[in-house]
């Protein structure tokens, strides 16, 4: 179904200044009765209590009503439903899916099954564009632009699925990346290799230290015990990732901290007092930006 | 002696030359030679002055499609196919890899929903700037380098 978002990638640069001129206008109001009549479901194959609630609320401002399940040992999937017949059945009900899995490309699948457009809120490691698209609305907010920002990414960028996609969605708008992390959470070559093909500068940087004096968003992410072979090497480097108070000095004014959250211990409790720590906001920032993607997949006009 | 064998003996079918030594096996695989009932001969680490080593396969009495060649290119880009009748070359074809490659390539990731649902694989081909030839699983968004793929 082509009004489905299963990936940031299915979204070109005009689409995403769209959802977020749309959560803007849902910020400014965010109880509307744009969704009165309609049905969403949300189906949590695998649980996620922070997402499933942001886009339960983003439906219930809107005056929808929801469906679903919040995780799969209570749906009709634990009696051996395929995926497919779970998805045709629910389409009868429901006039959008939201729909979160642990097997990657779910959602892709779901999304050619049916005509209901479906929204992707977690693929396993692979996609989880409103994710990507609160972070945009978040950087576009703060910054007042999302052009020609100076971007250092800090933490697991190995397997931090948010960080990859946020690379790909902020090339359209000529960023300049600082990636820093351990050296057994480096950034994959092939997103080096894409901002090599599209003229995108980054550096690399394996301490975190003094190094983002002309960041405009520091981004950090969770530097997890069950990514490190060696444990040695994970109590060594948990510390040196962790993001003090002092550490502020000599950054922009306009800087801001952001975080996917939940944090582990990589950003210091003194930090949340700063007015530079954007994280809370950020995860509020979600329940608009998921206002806008359930309206423009559903095609409404506000 | 190597010129003989490619051509020669072949009245009608299919020679394919230019594979890569390592990748002979894989394009038997490609085309299910195994339970080829006619004429097969197969030659693996021939000298050749192009690539240095190289394999070749000989078909009595089959002849391949496009759609085969362009699986072959998958793990013998250089290929060159000749169709072969009466004894004669009438026709000559280079492989190419097409822009998408449904179900033959298998997704190496445990985790991707064609590994664990009824779903047939698709495959991106993507070609970057330093000449590596990655196939992008549709579903799970990996890459994988096309001399890894593994065929069904
Ligand atoms: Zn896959």
């Amino acid at each position: 179904m082509k009004n489905s978002l299963v990936s940031i990638s299915d979204y070109g640069k005009d689409e995403i200044l769209e959802i977020l001129d749309l959560a803007a206008h849902f910020e400014a109001n965010p109880n509307q009765k744009v969704l009165e009549g309609k049905v969403i479901a949300t189906l949590f194959f695998e649980p996620s209590t922070r997402t499933r609630l942001s886009f339960e609320t983003a439906v219930n401002r809107l005056g929808g009503r929801v469906i679903g399940f919040s995780d799969a040992a209570t749906s009709s999937s634990s009696k051996g439903e395929s995926l497919n017949d779970t998805i045709k059945i629910v389409s009868n009900y429901a006039d959008v899916i939201v729909m979160r899995h642990y097997i990657e490309g779910a959602a892709r699948y779901a999304s050619e099954i049916t005509d209901t457009p479906i929204v992707n809120a977690g693929d396993g490691s692979n996609q989880h564009p409103s994710q990507t698209l609160l972070d945009l609305y978040s950087i576009r907010k703060t910054q007042g632009t999302l052009e020609n920002l100076d971007l250092t990414m800090v933490g697991d960028l190995k397997y931090g699925r948010t960080v990859h996609s946020l690379i790909h969605a902020m090339y359209h708008f000529h960023p300049t990346f600082h990636f820093i992390a351990p050296d057994e959470l480096k950034m994959p070559e092939e997103y080096k290799l894409f901002c090599k093909e599209h003229n995108i500068p980054y550096t690399e940087d394996a301490i975190l230290e003094g190094n983002f004096s002309k960041t405009d968003i520091l981004y950090m992410t969770r530097v997890q015990k069950e990514r490190f072979q060696d444990l040695m090497e994970y109590e060594r480097v948990k510390d040196v990732y962790c993001l003090h108070r002092d550490m502020l000095e000599g950054t922009k004014d306009t800087m801001r901290i952001l975080h996917p959250l939940p944090r582990v211990n990589e950003i210091d409790m003194d930090v949340d007092t700063s007015e530079k720590a954007y994280y809370f906001q950020q995860a509020q920032n979600g329940l608009y930006v998921r206002q806008a993607i359930l309206t423009k997949v559903l095609g409404l006009s506000i | 002696m190597e010129k003989e064998l490619k051509v020669a003996a072949l009245r009608n079918g299919t020679v394919i030359d230019h594979i890569p030594a390592g990748q002979v096996f894989k394009v038997v695989d490609i085309l299910h030679l195994h339970h080829y009932e006619n004429q097969i001969t197969i030659g693996n680490n021939l000298d050749s002055k192009k690539m240095g080593s190289k394999g070749i396969i000989k078909i009595s009495d089959r002849y391949i499609d496009e759609a085969e060649a362009n699986k072959i290119a998958l793990v013998a880009p250089e290929a060159k196919i000749n169709i072969i009748r009466n004894y004669e070359v009438v026709e000559k074809r280079y492989v190419t890899l097409p822009q998408e490659i449904r179900e033959i390539v298998h997704c190496p990731n445990p985790k991707c929903i064609t590994n664990n649902d009824p779903v047939r694989t698709v495959f991106h081909v993507k070609k970057q700037a330093n000449g590596q030839i990655l196939l992008h699983c549709h579903y799970c968004e990996k890459d994988l380098k096309c001399e890894n793929a593994k065929i069904n």
